[in-house]
Formats: structure tokens, sequence, C-alpha cells
């Protein structure tokens, strides 16, 4: 088993490395102007060609440059949700795995509810009442992402904090937000950036779900889910307005799984 | 044993009681009044304030919830601003077509990630192992509708035939079906394989091995009895997130059930429809998690005998 170990979190690593420089430098990389008519062939897709390797769409634009576009504002949602995510589990798995007893049961009992609720169908609900913009996507993927970090962070916290070097500080009279952050905390970082990565894949997936369902950032920014909902109505004539943005998120969920199960996978054993 | 069941009862309707506060609080979350949503823009002030008389939205918030929860105990979820028809009614009328949808979705991807966690366990560190991890893995990372999209294109080129959306018959049922599966086949299989690993290494399995035992009667007799248990829990579980996949799949292939319903709720702001088909898929999941717990007691003797009731 030993010998293997690694290869799944470097590969997913280079992968997602890959998207940052992507959309880092995607005004450089990108062949056109993701949002203006480049190609003549307007009112009507275009398929790939030498000179748009992933063809145009109704509007005449660059497949190509909207897909390279989209990953900054794909990766900067799924990487804001994640961090919002975290902020909210990583919180309540600390203080109830710290606390434990009355504060513990009515947190993680509240967990179970959440976890109860299908995820996209609240987000859809939250985000249709609160009018999709960049904000209200973010927090609403926020809320209802957070219950599995809890979980696991409670469990982790639970543990560290019986143990003697958090007993001691307790001792000599530590606080017990001292205690959490300077002790408990530090202990639970390993799992905790595991879960990121984890949680980046459900965020990316979210985020496209709910664009595909006309609830994403609004147009005409490029986003990968939104160029796939514009995209079901030409499916018969131009399916390569579907496929590319598609293969892009596979990639960037693909990327944060192999990632972040590789690390656990390694933790595990 | 009856002790345990009870207080599952007890935690499902306290979870039903919990997302009936998240529901009711979306009505309170929209911007628009619902009063002019149902009258339209041009209504005169006397017709609105008739309207949110009717609707009860004049009276105090902890009212309104109370009247909310009484109704919904009596099979009453409001009616839908634009259909102008019974909530109930129209999730109940849409309910069969995704059952069927969600039901043989859930044994297709049982099956699936059954099948690839046992010919993954029984490679255990072999190249078909880590082919199937990086599977699965690839499995799950799919957009649902994404996936689903790329099967409409690659059948509608090959066959004229084939239906591409819509609820008739058995073949109608295939792509939806896959689509709707793949992810948490991928997922199942993960887990059986970990559980899997975890059983092959105990002791009770080098003892079995030592009687001589097949690998293959030792992999399917007696790790398997102890790696199916959290699987089972894991199905009713996962029950959430087909719900939020049954979405998805519904609108790629306009597929007539409670998903699309959602859809066209959220695509509508139709309020209590959106707050019907929520609370509703919660009591759905609610529902089969107390299944999976009864089946629990049958499956693990611990609880049956009352050691951990």
């Amino acid at each position: 088993m030993k010998r293997r170990a690694g290869t799944m979190e470097l590969v997913g690593g280079a992968m997602v490395l890959s998207l940052l420089a992507v959309a880092l430098f995607a005004p450089w990389l990108a062949p056109h102007n993701p949002i203006r008519a480049v190609a003549p062939t307007f009112g009507n897709p275009a398929p790939p060609s030498w000179a748009f390797p992933m063809g145009t769409d109704e509007l005449g634009r660059d497949v190509l440059s909207r897909v390279i576009y989209g990953a900054r504002i794909s990766l900067t949602v799924g990487v804001a949700a994640m961090a919002i995510t975290m902020t909210i589990g990583v919180a309540i798995g600390l203080v109830a795995g710290f606390f434990g007893g009355k504060v513990d049961f009515a947190l993680m009992r509240f967990t179970d509810v959440m976890l109860t609720l299908p995820g996209l169908l609240l987000a859809m609900a939250f985000v249709s009442v609160l009018r999709p913009s960049l904000l209200s996507i973010l927090l609403v993927i926020g809320i209802v992402s957070w219950t599995g970090v809890a979980r696991v962070v409670r469990a982790e916290s639970l543990s560290m904090a019986q143990r003697d070097f958090v007993l001691a500080a307790r001792a000599l009279g530590a606080s017990s937000p001292r205690l959490i952050i300077r002790h408990v905390l530090p202990n639970v970082m390993p799992i905790i950036i595991v879960m990121a990565a984890l949680g980046t894949s459900g965020t990316l997936l979210l985020d496209a779900s709910l664009s595909f369902l006309g609830l994403g950032v609004p147009p005409p920014t490029p986003s990968w889910g939104r160029m796939i909902e514009q995209a079901t109505m030409y499916f018969r004539v131009a399916p390569w307005l579907a496929t590319f943005p598609g293969l892009a998120i596979f990639y960037a969920v693909l990327a944060f799984n192999l990632l972040g199960y590789g690390v656990l996978r390694r933790r595990s054993m | 044993m009856l002790a345990y069941l009870a207080r599952r009862i007890v935690f499902g309707a306290a979870v039903l009681l919990g997302t009936s506060l998240i529901t009711f609080s979306i009505a309170f979350l929209i911007p628009a009044d619902p009063a002019v949503a149902m009258a339209g823009a041009k209504a005169n002030p006397q017709t609105l304030a008739m309207i949110r008389h009717q609707l009860g939205l004049d009276q105090p918030v902890y009212i309104q919830y109370a009247h909310y929860l009484d109704r919904a105990l009596h099979g009453d979820l409001g009616r839908s601003y634009i259909r102008r028809e019974s909530v109930t009614h129209l999730i109940v009328s849409r309910f069969p077509a995704t059952a069927i949808l969600a039901l043989s979705a859930m044994a297709l991807a049982l099956m699936l990630g059954i099948a690839m966690g046992l010919v993954a366990a029984a490679w255990r560190g072999r190249a078909l192992d880590n082919v199937l991890l990086v599977g699965s893995l690839a499995m799950v990372s799919m957009p649902i509708f994404w996936l689903g999209t790329m099967l409409l294109i690659a059948v509608a080129a090959v066959s004229r035939t084939f239906p591409l959306g819509g609820y008739s018959g058995f073949k109608s049922l295939i792509l939806p079906t896959v689509t709707l599966a793949l992810g948490s086949a991928g997922y199942y299989s993960r887990v059986l394989h970990a559980n899997l690993s975890q059983a092959l290494d105990q002791d009770y399995i080098r003892a079995a091995r030592g009687k001589g035992l097949s690998n293959a009667r030792v992999l399917m007799k007696h790790a398997m009895a102890n790696a199916m248990l959290p699987l089972v829990t894991l199905a009713g579980l996962d029950l959430a997130s087909m719900l939020s996949g049954v979405v998805l799949t519904e609108t790629v292939f306009n597929w007539p059930g409670i998903g699309r319903l959602a859809f066209e709720a959220v695509f509508n702001l139709d309020i209590p429809l959106i707050m019907g088909t929520v609370l509703f898929s919660a009591f759905l999941i609610v529902i089969a998690n107390l299944l999976v717990d009864i089946l629990y007691v049958w499956l693990d003797p611990r609880i049956r005998l009352g050691e951990m009731g």
C-alpha cells in the first residue's frame, strides 16, 4: 500500500495548480474576448475548428475563451463558498466537541436536521427568494454545506479536548476560548485542510448546479454551469457548447477530490 | 429495542419540526410581497389588504407559524400562487414519477457500488483496485446535469426513436436512472471498499483464512457481514443527496416529478410550492431513515437483543 501513497494527491495537486494558473493568466491564455462576438457566424453556433478549437456559441463568442475565463468565476465562487462552509462547520464542530454535554447535544441535533435536508433544494429555495447575486450564492452554499465539516471536526476535537496537554493548560488557568484556539484548533488543523479540499469539490458542484438551474451569478459573466444551462437548448445542433464547460467542471471537481481523498487515505493508513 | 425505535421516531418528528421552521422562514426572507405576486402588480390596495387578510399575513409571526404547522399536520400545504391548485395535491400527483426514478436509481447505485467495492477489495492493492478507486472518484466528481446532457447528446446521435425526455414507460426510465445513479454508485463503492479493507485486517478474518476457507468465501460471507451494515445507513442518508440529484435529473430529462415541480416553483417564485416541496422531501427522508433504523434492528443482533437499546 505504501508504495503508491502520494500519487493521488500529487496528481490532484497538480490539477488544482493548473486550474489556478488558468484562472490567474486568463487574459494571456484566452485567444479572444469571452463576452464579445468574434466569429462571423453570429446567430448560429459553429463547430470546433482551427480558429476556434472549442467552437463558438449562438452569439458568435469563442467557447475556449469563455471556458478559460469561466475558471475565474467558478473557482472564486467555489473557494469563497468553501471558506464560508469551513468557518461555520469548524466553529460549530469545535464548540460542540470541546464543551461536550448539552452544548454538543444541541449543536449536533441541529446538524442532524440540516443533514436531513436535500442541500440543493434548500439552496434553490433560499437563492430564489434572496435573488441570485454573488453574495447570496456564497452565503447559501455555505449555509447548506457545513454539516459534514462540523461532524468531522467535532469528532476530532472531542478526543483532543481530553488529552493531557489540554487538561494541563486548563489546570494552569487557560480560558475556554484560549484552549480552543491555541490548543485544540492547531491539532485538528490537518483534518480541516483535508476537509477544505473535499469541501471545494462540493461547493464547485453545488455552484455549477445552481447555475445550471438558472440561479447562478447573473450573465454575461461566463460561468461553466451557466454555459451548460444556455447550451441545453442547442444540444442537438451544437453539442460542443455543453461538452467543454462540463469537462471543465468535471476536471476541477476531480482535482479537488483527488487531492482531498489522497491525503485522507494516507492519514487513515 | 422498542426504546431504540421510539427514540428514532421522536428524533424524526423533531427533524420535521426543525424543517418546518426553516421552510416557514423562507416565506419571510422573500423581499417580494406574496399578495402582489397573487393579485398582480396593478392590484389596488383594498384587494391587496384583502388577500393579506385571507393569507393571514396581517397576524403576528408566531400565530402564522402555528397556523402553518397546524395546516401542514393536516396535510394542507397551502395553494400554489401560480397554478392556483392545492400544493399537497400537486406534490401527491407528481410523487409516483419521482418514486420510480429514485427507487430504480437507488437499486442501480447499490448494485453497481457493491459490485465495484467487492471487486476492488478482492484485488486490494493491485492495479485493478487503483483503477476502480480513480473510477469511483470520477463518478462522484461528475456534475449530474452534465452527465445527463451528455447521455442525451450521445443517444440522440445514434438513435432517432429512443425517448429523450418525459415519462413514457420503461425505455424512458433508462437514461434518467443511469444519470442519477452513477454518483451514488461511486460513493457506495468507495465506502464499501474502505469497510471491507478494515474488516479484512481483523483477527476473525485471519481465523477464517486459517480454517482454509477460500478468498471468495472469506470476502463474501465473513467480511461482507460487517461491511454491509454501514452501507445500509449510508444509503438511507444518501437519499437526501439523491433528492438533490432528482431536481437536476428531472430538469434535464423533463421528467414529470417533484424535482421538476420544485424547479418550476423556484423559477416562478411560487413560495407555497417551494416550501411544500422542501418540507415534503424532508418528510420522505425522515421516513426512509426510519425504515433504515427498522432494517438495522433486524440486521444487527446487538440492537435486537437490547445491548444498544
